[in-house]
């Protein structure tokens, strides 16, 4: 009897500062999709008519299809770069894998907007990989492709992700039992055979962990898209944030904010069917 | 002092877990009724699983019954916690606190209760006497070997001068002669001191050791309680006689019994045993247990069952046989070596009488 | 090649022009120098460090009672307050701040400081609680009863025993969560209203192209100490776990 209340005390304050400044914003949210009038000032009224012009806006499906599939792109192309990299790690590069594996790691620990920006300056008119590019004569003036475009949110983002996509699969590969390998060669088995038969199956909760890891937030990214995007590299997550900050039409933000969380609390849903929690995490 | 250190009356501890829609039940003790004099060393006895521990837990608090009370030193427990009980627990792994060094491992309990400095490092340096480490209180845990730890944790548990000491396989880590020290120098230490020990293991051996008294478990049942000697002469029942040291069971029928020898067919052979105040009926089924070291081989003759010797095994100390009755069991003799048996060694294959002595067999009801 | 632009800011900042391009022009400390002039900076500094500091030291407490209570009992609702407490991991900071955005709003908490704080320990609190929990895994589970059977009351064990042997741990969570708060810009920028978080100033001096070598410098500091922030809390972990396994 004790355990329990010692439980709940423990549990008692993360649990209610969870309760009030996660699950109840997200609740309050709610409400507001179905409010009248900006800012939500008009208590009073409840109306589904946020969610039919939401549903009736064909630029908002645009854009809501367009960030799913950058958001995929980068998932999959970072998950792409990431697997040879743990692989290369677990496999060949013997006692120094810690860390190496720390070094990779080391960047993610800097600023965010920093190093967004630093690809600002890489990617830019008047930056690193133009003026290198002219510099070198490949090019004539500087080309604009390069910045504030979609080509760039991606490119940006999956020097953001990679690391963070290897991480889990760098924890799979660990944990593959080498013998396994020894005991298929032992068997007559060429080594890219093994590798398809063996590691990579065994890897694959590490793959998905790392793939949704990346694609879940990546949904809603927004300071990638305005530092580098553009207009045309703008995402989804660039269209709530203006309904909130500029257009201050705070109903309409939020209704776009649950249509996300319904798709982010689908993705997570789909993960957790995919393998425990409590796997993943190791208690 | 005439009163019990420790009283259990009727406990019965359970567990439910749920799986699915059932709910499954474990009785870890069942209507446990014990009580365990003061000053001696006590022991509970038997295979893993048999409620031994859990036991302990309840005296020590950790575990609270389902039903029933525990009293110590006369007063009931039930709303006491643990760290308010006049007992302390000697653990399994030693949990000795790793951020500390041993001395201040062991004055933990004075310092809780807020003992003077001057007092509690006199009697932390008491206590690490005791245990022949008083040069090692500056030394973290780590530092240590595994008997070391082990009786630093004795040293923590008894500077608090506990009513009872609860120990729990304390020495299971060690290695054999070190182990078989430490027995030793564990009871002198309950002997010099004075506390009641409860000590909690699976090891016979150690117990017979040890104890003054044993209780032998099994299933959440105290099966025997009783003295060393008590417990492996006149076993109560077939689960005593066979946990505690190396019994032969025999299956027979009935024949007679008269003034206290029973008649028993061990095929179609017969034995004489003590009935041992048990009642009999012709015809009944009954189990005669007896030790390898009670039963006498000679070469075939008279005067009990026979067999054949189908194995033969050398202990230095001993020679083991195994003897194959025409009834069809299999039965284990031992022999000491060089006692000066007329009747010399005996080769596999050779047909043997074997006898023992009425009073040394026991009859078990199955 | 992950490198490649810290190293690259980190060479500019030394660079004598207003303009980043190739080549080099040239080597100052002057963008240094005016880094400390600048008030509006220093505001933004210091309210970072408010926040980080506050944030931070909540949310290692708090995921600290989380993670004892995940790993020490094994009652129901444990497995939905893990997947509660972890769930801000995935979630997109967007959501996350413009939710707070609307509550803060419909309750009357000011947009400030204090409320990107309030904010910052939500993101926090699970990589708190991870942290102190991967340590908690690997020491006995009854040294908190050897305290209590030595006489000590639960909440005694936990602050004499257990929270002693995590503390290099707790440490490194505070660090970490620290880290994360002071360079967190996303959900920030809806919640701090007029009190700048260092981040919410960079990003504001980003439109200005003169102010770019300043912002540039100040980006190679604070990559350089975020860096060795990093690496020593990593380095604490990984010793704290060597001889909590010689243990």
């Amino acid at each position: 009897m004790e355990k329990r209340s010692r439980f709940a005390s423990l549990i008692g304050p993360p649990g209610l500062y969870l309760f009030l400044f996660f699950i109840l914003p997200m609740g309050v949210m709610f409400v507001y999709s179905f409010r009248a009038g900006i800012s939500g000032t008009a208590h009073d009224t409840f109306t589904l008519g946020n969610y039919q012009s939401f549903l009736a806006n064909s630029n908002f499906h645009r854009l809501l299809w367009r960030s799913s599939f950058i958001s995929l792109t980068i998932s999959v192309l970072s998950t792409l770069l990431a697997y040879p990299l743990a692989y290369y790690l677990v496999f060949r590069a013997g006692p120094n894998r810690v860390t190496l594996m720390t070094l990779l790691i080391i960047p993610t620990w800097t600023s965010y907007l920093l190093r967004i920006f630093s690809w600002k300056l890489i990617l830019g008119s008047s930056g690193v990989l133009n003026s290198l590019l002219i510099s070198l004569g490949l090019i004539e003036k500087a080309s604009p492709i390069l910045i504030y475009s979609r080509g760039a949110v991606i490119v940006t983002l999956i020097y953001v992700w990679v690391p963070f996509v290897a991480l889990p699969i760098f924890a799979a590969l660990e944990r593959i039992d080498k013998n396994l390998l020894e005991a298929a060669a032992d068997l007559g088995c060429p080594a890219w055979e093994a590798f398809l038969r063996i590691t990579l199956p065994l890897s694959l909760p590490g793959i998905l962990a790392g793939f949704f890891f990346a694609l879940i937030p990546t949904l809603g990214e927004f300071v990638t898209p305005l530092l580098v995007g553009g207009a045309s590299g703008s995402m989804y997550g660039n269209l709530i944030q203006d309904q909130f900050m500029r257009a201050l039409n705070w109903p309409m933000g939020s209704v776009m904010s649950m249509a996300m969380l319904l798709a982010v609390l689908l993705l997570v849903f789909i993960l957790t069917r995919l393998g425990s929690l409590t796997d993943l995490v190791g208690f | 002092m005439t009163e019990p250190a420790v009283e259990i009356c009727n406990v019965t501890k359970l567990y439910s877990s749920k799986r699915g829609k059932r709910t499954e039940e474990v009785h870890a003790v069942r209507e446990m009724n014990l009580s365990i004099p003061c000053g001696k060393f006590f022991t509970l006895l038997g295979p893993s699983g048999c409620g031994k521990t859990t036991t302990l837990r309840l005296i020590a608090g950790f575990e609270t019954p389902t039903t029933g009370e525990v009293f110590i030193q006369g007063k009931v427990m039930s709303k006491v916690p643990p760290n308010h009980r006049p007992v302390n627990t000697v653990f399994q792994n030693y949990a000795l606190f790793p951020h500390m060094n041993v001395a201040r491992n062991v004055a933990f309990g004075l310092e809780i209760k807020r003992v003077p400095k001057a007092e509690r490092e006199r009697l932390v340096h008491e206590a690490l006497e005791l245990v022949k480490l008083a040069d090692m209180g500056d030394r973290k845990p780590s530092q240590l070997s595994g008997g070391q730890q082990q009786r630093v944790a004795l040293a923590r548990a008894l500077v608090n001068r506990p009513s009872v000491l609860l120990l729990d396989e304390p020495l299971g880590a060690l290695d054999l002669k070190l182990r078989k020290a430490m027995q030793i120098e564990l009871k002198h230490i309950q002997e010099q001191v004075g506390i009641t020990f409860v000590y909690v293991t699976h090891d016979q051996e150690e117990a017979l050791t040890m104890s003054d008294l044993i209780a032998v478990m099994k299933d959440g049942v105290i099966q025997q309680l009783g003295d060393p000697v008590t417990l492996y002469k006149t076993p109560a029942n077939k689960f005593v006689a066979d946990f505690i040291g190396e019994s032969n069971f025999i299956k027979g029928t009935v024949d007679s019994e008269s003034g206290g020898l029973a008649r028993i067919l061990v095929g179609r052979e017969c034995v004489e045993v003590g009935s041992g105040g048990v009642s009999l009926k012709a015809g009944e089924a009954i189990t005669l247990t007896i030790r390898p070291e009670k039963i006498n081989l000679s070469r075939i003759g008279a005067g009990g069952p026979s067999g054949t010797v189908e194995d033969r095994v050398y202990i230095g100390t001993d020679t083991r046989y195994l003897v194959l009755l025409l009834s069809g069991e299999t039965i284990i003799v031992r022999v000491q070596n060089g006692c000066g048996s007329e009747e010399g060694e005996f080769a596999k294959g050779e047909r043997v009488t074997v006898r023992w002595s009425p009073a040394d067999a026991r009859l078990l009801k199955d | 090649m992950l490198y490649l632009p810290i190293i690259l800011l980190i060479i500019f900042s030394f660079n004598n022009s207003t303009t980043l391009v190739f080549p080099l022009k040239g080597f100052t400390l002057q963008w240094y120098g005016q880094l400390f002039a600048n008030r509006e900076l220093l505001n933004a500094v210091g309210n970072s460090l408010i926040v980080g500091v506050g944030s931070s030291l909540a949310a290692t407490i708090l995921g600290t009672m989380g993670a004892i209570a995940m790993v020490r009992f094994r009652l129901p609702g444990r497995s939905v307050f893990l997947g509660v407490a972890a769930l801000p991991l995935v979630i997109p900071y967007v959501i996350l701040g413009v939710s707070l955005l609307v509550l803060f709003n419909e309750v009357g908490i000011k947009l400030s400081a204090f409320a990107a704080g309030l904010a910052h320990v939500i993101i926090s609190m699970p990589y708190a609680l991870l942290i102190v929990a991967s340590r908690l895994v690997g020491f006995p589970d009854n040294l908190e009863e050897a305290a209590m059977d030595l006489g000590a009351s639960y909440w005694g064990a936990l602050l004499r025993v257990t929270i002693p042997i995590c503390s290099p741990a707790l440490l490194a969570a505070f660090l970490i969560c620290f880290t994360m708060s002071f360079d967190e810009y996303a959900i920030a920028s809806f919640l701090v209203g007029t009190d700048a978080t260092l981040p919410v100033y960079l990003y504001s001096q980003l439109r200005f192209p003169t102010r770019l070598p300043m912002v540039v410098s100040l980006a190679a500091i604070l990559m350089t100490i975020t860096m060795a922030v990093m690496l020593f809390s990593e380095w604490l972990r990984r010793a704290d776990h060597t001889s909590a396994r010689k243990a």
